[in-house]
């Protein structure tokens, strides 16, 4: 997993609530089997004026001039403001994959949908909950300024805005420390074996039913 | 000691390690696995040099794909045939036990796991899908991953998990004869938001939840994740262990006593504490349909397509606008004047025996109506297919102008031939509505069975409470 330390970047706005996986990456395009390539995908359809398939040349697509991707000014967007309970829906890691293909590296919402949640962190994706009002604030800064960027710092759980304005974040310290570092779950997990094995011993005096 | 939850219980009974750093390494008991948000996870496993710790927790079927007509053909759209043979490979090389397509007991993943026994009370259940929370109907702990999760169960049998909240949903009261599960768990939704249940575990209790069959349990908590909840629960009963008794995945003999006493304390203690309590009357309820893009824009049948205008809050009146236009609705429409051009039933949440028969007695020998393009039913597995048509139903179905297809996931989310076009509307017993779920440009109204079939018989939405 990438590692994330600290990021500047400019900021895409999503300004609509129950943003649905299906809605990050339409169902066709989870036919694939690898975990690459989705990016060209993200938003689908949204993104194109024409109906998506897998296989398809993406740029020769029409594209959808309203479409906040689309729009010049955020083109090498990396951090996406969305509003409450963006990722609900569909346990389709394929999301995160998509979002994390076409380059952004962090989210900054007022809510998530938890398996969304759980899969953007195990993608290297920064997830940042921030009070609504705040959040609302963004997006009007963002909309007003051209190339508005935040700079993100994890380590010190701080976001700074161009005006020279902080806002702390919270986020789990296991999840951070991971983050931090780019490591590999089933790794760490694979160092607790003796206490999963012992685990399973008691287990199996306890509930035999579940190991026959 | 203050009493525990049934969640409190399951998961205590698998924490494995407490981490210290607010998360624990949970044990899971039965890993489900379809085609869709497998391979990357096998593939991983291969990378590794990694083998599945327990081979024998898993059971593997593909549902996503597959054709539900004329099957012996195969699958004709390539990329979805690669991804079904992906999964006979990959179950083939770890030895894992797969349902295949031709298998009388594939079906869709949520659906055969009961059915099998392979779900019981009190396990963990977990599987690559969001509506794993189906398993919680049985006093389990269900809930989906994503497909690095999947991988570390295969690895590890094992999930790092921070502990929910406790959410307790009490419905109380009887439900009136024409609301099903449906209409109850919808009714929550629009009640609490599909947010209102993130970050909590719930747990359904009430005598209208309890007078529930087993198989509108899981319909009921099959929808908890459209409340946002990764897990929905209720606690096992006699009804419970009926259900699973002599099923072929589940215990025998002396296992089976022992299992059944350790069962019947699946409940949460009297005095046990919920970090939140909501409480609802199940009279109050009538039949559901929803009207919007998000499980939580649902009306009761009678009323009328809400006015955004009357909607205080500009990001929800936005959203609501929003909706209107992709739904092609206008404000204040009466609900039962809105025509559907098609009718799918079917899906994780409404394909069970007691859903097709419950459609059945809906049809009432009329016909599907002329206006109605396709209307279709798609048994939830290969046996309940069986069944129904042990039953007759399949001939009710059939005269009445509806379609009988084969077993899967099918226009649920239109990942196989089945799907809507563009602008077409759909009364459905599926558990999502959002844009181009059922495929680009479609629009879905989430609805029980008995609404569905009622609703391709008239053309229209119909108050099967008032056809007495």
């Amino acid at each position: 997993m990438e590692k994330f330390e600290k990021l500047t970047a400019i900021v895409a706005p999503i300004d609509r609530p129950n943003v649905d996986t299906d809605a990050i990456i339409p169902k066709q395009f989870l036919k694939s089997i690898k975990r690459t390539g989705f990016g060209p995908n993200l938003f689908d359809e949204w993104r194109y004026l024409d109906h998506g398939e897998p296989g398809m040349d993406n740029s020769k697509r029409k594209l959808n001039p309203e479409f906040v991707l689309n729009q010049s000014r955020y083109k090498d967007a990396k951090i996406l403001l969305a509003r409450d309970n963006f990722g609900c829906g569909s346990s389709r890691e394929h999301a995160p994959w998509a979002l994390q293909d076409y380059g952004f590296r962090a989210i900054i919402a007022p809510s998530y949908a938890d398996i969304f949640f759980n899969n953007s962190f195990k993608n290297g994706i920064l997830l940042i909950i921030l009070d609504a009002a705040i959040v609302d604030r963004l997006f009007k800064a963002v909309t007003a300024q051209v190339g508005y960027q935040l700079t993100i710092d994890l380590a010190a759980n701080m976001i700074k805005t161009p005006e020279g304005e902080t806002i702390s974040f919270e986020v789990d310290e296991f999840r951070k420390h991971r983050l931090l570092n780019g490591l590999d779950d089933i790794g760490l997990t694979l160092q607790q074996t003796d206490d999963i094995k012992a685990y399973e011993v008691r287990r199996r005096q306890e509930a035999p039913w579940l190991f026959s | 000691m203050a009493g525990r939850t049934l969640y409190d219980k399951i998961w205590d009974a698998h924490v494995v390690r407490d981490n210290g750093d607010g998360t624990a390494l949970i044990y899971i008991d039965r890993h489900l696995v379809h085609e869709v948000t497998s391979p990357q996870a096998f593939e991983g496993l291969r990378l590794a040099g990694r083998k599945p710790w327990r081979v024998d927790v898993n059971l593997a079927t593909p549902d996503h794909n597959v054709p539900t007509t004329d099957r012996s053909k195969g699958i004709a759209d390539p990329v979805s045939r690669t991804q079904v043979e992906t999964l006979d490979q990959n179950c083939r090389e770890f030895g894992i036990t797969e349902f295949k397509m031709e298998d009388l007991r594939q079906g869709i993943v949520h659906v055969i796991g009961p059915e099998q026994g392979a779900t019981l009370p009190g396990m963990t259940v977990v599987c690559g899908d969001s509506h794993t929370s189906t398993h919680g109907a049985f006093g389990a702990l269900a809930f989906g991953i994503g497909t690095s999760e999947v991988e570390h169960v295969l690895a590890t049998q094992c999930l790092v998990q921070k502990k929910s909240r406790s959410m307790l949903i009490r419905v109380d009261r009887k439900a009136g004869p024409s609301v099903t599960a449906k209409d109850i768990v919808l009714a929550i939704i629009g009640k609490i938001g599909t947010a209102g249940g993130t970050g909590y575990a719930v747990e359904f209790a009430g005598e209208a939840i309890r007078d529930l069959s087993i198989e509108g349990r899981m319909t009921l908590c099959n929808m908890a994740i459209e409340a946002g909840a990764r897990a929905g629960m209720v606690a096992a009963d006699q009804k419970t262990i009926d259900y699973v008794r002599g099923r072929p995945y589940a215990p025998k003999d002396m296992h089976w006593a022992m299992a059944e006493g350790a069962w019947r304390d699946l409940v949460s203690d009297a005095d046990a504490k919920f970090d939140a309590v909501v409480t609802l009357d199940a009279t109050t309820f009538v039949p559901q349909v929803t009207w919007g893009t998000s499980p939580e824009m649902v009306v009761a049948v009678g009323a009328r397509v809400p006015d955004p205008a009357r909607e205080s809050d500009p990001v929800k009146r936005d959203g609501m606008q929003k909706a209107l236009d992709y739904m092609g609705l206008k404000a204040n429409t009466p609900i039962t004047s809105i025509a559907v051009d098609k009718v799918f039933i079917g899906s994780c949440t409404n394909s069970r025996i007691e859903d097709l028969r419950a459609a059945a007695v809906a049809i009432k020998g009329g016909k599907v109506a002329s206006t109605v393009k396709l209307a279709m039913v798609v048994p939830g597995s290969g046996l309940v297919k069986q069944q129904a048509e042990q039953e007759g139903l399949d001939k009710i179905f059939l005269e009445a102008g509806f379609e009988w297809r084969d077993p899967g996931c099918s226009m649920c989310l239109a990942m196989n031939a089945d799907r809507l076009e563009p602008g077409e509307r759909c009364a459905s017993t599926s558990n999502r509505n959002f844009e181009g779920r059922q495929g680009q440009g479609g629009r879905t109204h989430l609805v029980s069975p008995a609404m569905a079939a009622a609703a391709a018989i008239a053309g229209h939405f119909i108050d099967i409470g008032k056809l007495g």
